[in-house]
């Protein structure tokens, strides 16, 4: 029994490793690792909960489930920028939690093998984004890979960062 | 996956069960202790060892099932022997270190530890005063004696192999042919059969049985259904001993045991059997004619009657079941695990928002529409039934909670030497689960110290002039849409010269101490690590009770109360909400929030005049009404929300009050009043000051929760 399932899990994993779904925050394109993603909904009124960082706009109702909504785009520090029909909110779920992260569009989901993956250049040449993990090669294409944790959890290094 | 491993459905199932039984069980046990004898409850207490035993027997658990034997083989005697002289609370003592012992090792289960109790030494206990009380009562013990526990037994040196030709097998001294019938509906008849084999095998050598597949784990559950399951055997063990290990099987019907002659051979044992299952089972003279030619008739009458008594024994055991059932009142009831109920209920509220979506859309403003209307206000009608029936789904009454104080206030008492009485008011009172689950400790802390500080000695007591035993009242009553459980013990009263002096102590006083009332006195001791016992005892005097106390009931959003008459005793009331997931709120509106106030602190709500505002020199509004003050908290300006009405006198102020202190509220205006289904704040947002929760409004927006107590205290503050 637990064999099996273990090989059912093993395919599922096998299916999904290695797909991104891409959006576009300005000019760039991010990918997200698939396995997180629940699902993409258009945007939707916003309650904002007062006293919290300006990149969590607040909460949405999703099906009678409640859950935060993040503007990546703020999180990312850059300008705000109104909604449109083209933003959309991609509900991921990481470590049981789930999040809306607001983004300008969906774009595509594409594969992109571990060959193609290259780790981001270190901060000592001035690059320090410190949630992307990987950049993603297709052809001519570059994809800035996420990583789902610190987006959601690095108010500690935040804190830390300050306090040092 | 994650860390809640789930766990068997047949583990989780016997930990349930069990956890039930032992409830029930030290239900009665208290019961006939009060009743100082175990004539009503005697035949509960056995059903429940005994089914207690079968299921951990089944789930290999070995200890307890042995240690259910030895209690069940206690009760049987009183039960059979009626013994005139035993000491009830001696016997309660035993069998409830027994329960405690079950209970241990079954929350072992639950947490997913090894079941590592060894219950060898209570099983020896209770063995020892079995013999004691047979001795007491002039009973020959040697006899019954040859019954050894389970554990103890087994006799690993023998193991042969299941063979139909074992022609060794033949050098045991007797053969017996058993039919075993198990009970209707019991399923699994060949696992069931199988498992006798197994363990008869340990003493037994198996000559044939039929269904023969039995043997490979296998065979025909119709035949066994139809038939009985007959197996031959030898073995040294005399007759009663024979009887007595096949009696151990599970949901056994009845149990037949011949003793066949020597001679037998495997294949006569073969041809035997088929004789007779040709010769039906009406042609018992024939049998018994066999029978008779090997053995001397009088141990063969002996058998007979024997087998009489025990099928009769058999179907006592569980035809006392729904007797037993019924005098308690149980009503039938199914366990449905938890999650599933919050996902039902999830569902309804999102129903009732849709179809509020639905009945009010924009769209329908200003149309004529009879037919739709009517249909709207029935689809609206069943919705509400249909949330009542949810809502009431996951209300439970307390009986089992305050049941359970029986055992407490029993077990303090002895040791304390004190005898406290305590008298259940309203135990049918229903709450929501979740404040069952979490009131439960609160109130063995307050029964504790009750007894422990409140209810004095009895030559102390005599001197007061107060009866001996002290008396506790535990009572739960309704009241508005909240639930009251009161604690009152008649004991010496809270010392407030004690308190006093420890608050000072403590640097807890923060104002004159002529102004204390006597209220504000009383409530010091709810203040973490306060305790004016002298001297720790096992029971309380750490000063940490009091604090989770208050500290549970808050988390279910209660509130608790204390007074106390000097040498009269001390009240302490809890108060908190029927339910957590529904309260009444009015909704009120900032900006573009908007915001929820549960009804129940609201004491009014009303427009201003300018000449009643007050501002001191530190910008700190207030407000006259009726001639006292009350401070206003601006929402636009707690949280920082845009909002076009800054003006006291063109909003609304909403005035809330919990724990008796009073605040205003000032908000834009009023939205309604509505029953809102309340939602914990995602956990990814972390604790906003003065919110509690959130809920979805008709149209599908969101609302958030004001926790009216937080605000008061952070305005005080």
């Amino acid at each position: 029994m637990t064999k099996e399932l273990e090989n059912v899990m093993e395919v599922e994993e096998d299916t999904q490793k290695g797909k991104y779904l891409t959006f576009i925050i300005g000019k760039e394109v991010y990918g997200i690792e698939i396995k997180y993603v629940t699902e993409i909904i258009g945007i939707q009124q916003i309650t904002e909960v007062p006293e919290l960082p300006d990149y969590i706009k607040g909460i949405i109702n999703l099906r009678g489930k409640i859950i935060p909504v993040m503007d990546v785009r703020l999180r990312f520090k850059k300008e705000q920028r109104e909604y449109n029909d083209r933003t959309c909110i991609i509900v991921v779920e990481i470590n049981d939690i789930s999040v809306g992260l607001i983004v300008d569009s969906v774009a595509e989901v594409v594969d992109i093998s571990e060959n193609d993956i290259v780790p981001p250049p270190n901060s000592s040449t001035g690059f320090s984004n410190k949630y992307i993990n990987g950049i993603g090669k297709i052809g001519e294409d570059v994809k800035l890979l996420i990583d789902c944790n610190m987006l959601l959890n690095d108010e500690e290094c935040e804190n830390l960062a300050m306090i040092s | 996956m994650t860390d809640n491993m789930k766990r068997e459905p047949m583990v989780e199932m016997f930990i349930f069960e069990t956890f039930q039984l032992l409830d029930e069980l030290e239900q009665s046990l208290i019961n006939s202790e009060k009743e100082s004898g175990f004539e009503s409850s005697i035949n509960e207490i056995f059903r429940i060892m005994h089914t207690i035993k079968g299921s951990s027997a089944m789930m290999l658990f070995e200890n307890i099932c042995g240690l259910a034997h030895s209690i069940e083989d206690l009760f049987f005697y009183l039960r059979e022997s009626k013994p005139k002289n035993y000491d009830s609370s001696e016997i309660t003592d035993i069998v409830l270190c027994g329960v405690d012992f079950i209970k241990n090792e079954t929350s072992k289960l639950e947490n997913g530890m090894e079941l590592d109790g060894d219950s060898s030494e209570l099983i020896y206990r209770i063995r020892e005063y079995l013999q004691s009380l047979k001795r007491l009562n002039g009973e020959e013990v040697a006899q019954e004696d040859a019954k050894e526990p389970d554990s103890g037994e087994q006799n690993p040196s023998k193991k042969y192999a299941i063979s139909l030709c074992d022609e060794t097998a033949s050098s045991k001294s007797y053969k017996y042919e058993a039919v075993l019938k198990f009970e209707e509906d019991c399923e699994m008849e060949n696992i069931r059969a199988f498992s006798v084999v197994h363990d008869l095998k340990e003493v037994a050598d198996i000559l044939y049985c039929h269904p023969k597949e039995v043997l490979e784990g296998e065979g025909d559950c119709e035949i066994i259904r139809k038939e009985g399951f007959k197996v031959v055997f030898a073995t040294d063990l005399g007759l009663n001993e024979v009887k007595d290990r096949l009696s151990h099987a599970l949901l056994l019907k009845s149990l037949d045991v011949y003793v066949l002659s020597d001679d037998f051979s495997t294949e006569s044992v073969k041809d035997y059997l088929k004789d007779k299952d040709e010769s039906e089972k009406g042609n018992a003279s024939e049998q018994d004619q066999k029978e008779a030619s090997s053995n001397d008739g009088a141990d063969n009458q002996k058998i007979n009657d024997s087998n009489k008594k025990n099928k009769n024994e058999n179907e006592e055991k569980h035809g006392s079941v729904p007797s037993n059932a019924n005098s308690l009142g149980k009503q039938s009831v199914i366990s449905v695990n938890i999650s599933k109920l919050d996902k039902l209920m999830d569902i309804v509220g999102e129903l009732v928002i849709a179809e509020a979506m639905v009945t009010q859309s924009p769209d329908l403003a200003g149309l004529q529409l009879d037919n739709f209307q009517k249909s709207a206000r029935h689809l609206n009608k069943i919705t509400n039934e249909l949330q009542d029936i949810v809502m009431s789904i996951r209300m439970v009454p307390l009986s089992t909670t305050f049941q359970k104080m029986n055992r407490i206030v029993r077990d303090m008492g002895k040791k304390l030497n004190k005898s406290v009485e305590l008298e259940i008011i309203g135990e049918e009172t229903e709450v929501d689960k979740n404040i069952i689950e979490r009131i439960s400790d609160p109130l063995i802390h307050l029964i504790r110290n009750s007894i422990d500080h409140g209810i004095e000695e009895a030559s102390e007591r005599e001197r007061k002039g107060k009866p001996p035993v002290g008396k506790l009242v535990l009572e739960a009553k309704n009241a508005g849409g909240d639930v009251w459980i009161i604690v009152k013990d008649d004991g010496r009263g809270l010392d407030k010269e004690k308190i006093l002096k420890k608050a000072r102590e403590n640097n807890l006083i923060h104002k004159p101490e002529s102004e204390l009332t006597d209220k504000e006195i009383y409530s010091f001791i709810f203040m973490p690590g306060f305790s004016t016992s002298d001297k720790v005892t096992e029971y309380s005097g750490r000063g940490v009770g009091m604090d989770i106390v208050t500290k549970n009931i808050s988390m279910v959003g209660g509130s608790i109360n204390v007074e106390s008459v000097p040498d009269k005793g001390t009240t302490f009331s809890i108060k908190f909400p029927l339910t957590l997931a529904i309260i009444n709120g009015m909704a009120v509106k900032t900006g573009r929030s908007s915001f929820t106030i549960p009804t129940i602190s609201i004491k009014k709500s009303f427009r201003v005049k300018d000449e009643a505002i007050i501002e001191d020199n530190n910008g700190n509004e207030m407000i006259m009404v009726r001639g006292e003050a009350y401070p206003i908290l601006r929402l636009h300006k707690f949280y920082n929300l845009d909002t076009d009405i800054t003006d006291l006198n063109e909003g609304i102020i909403v005035m809330v009050e919990n724990d008796s202190k009073v605040i205003c509220l000032f908000a834009d205006q009023l939205l309604g009043e509505q029953q809102v289904v309340v939602k914990a704040l995602p956990r990814y947002i972390k604790k906003v000051r003065g919110i509690g929760g959130c809920t979805l409004l008709g149209d599908g927006s969101i609302s958030l929760i004001l926790d009216i107590a937080t605000l008061i205290n952070i305005k005080e503050v």
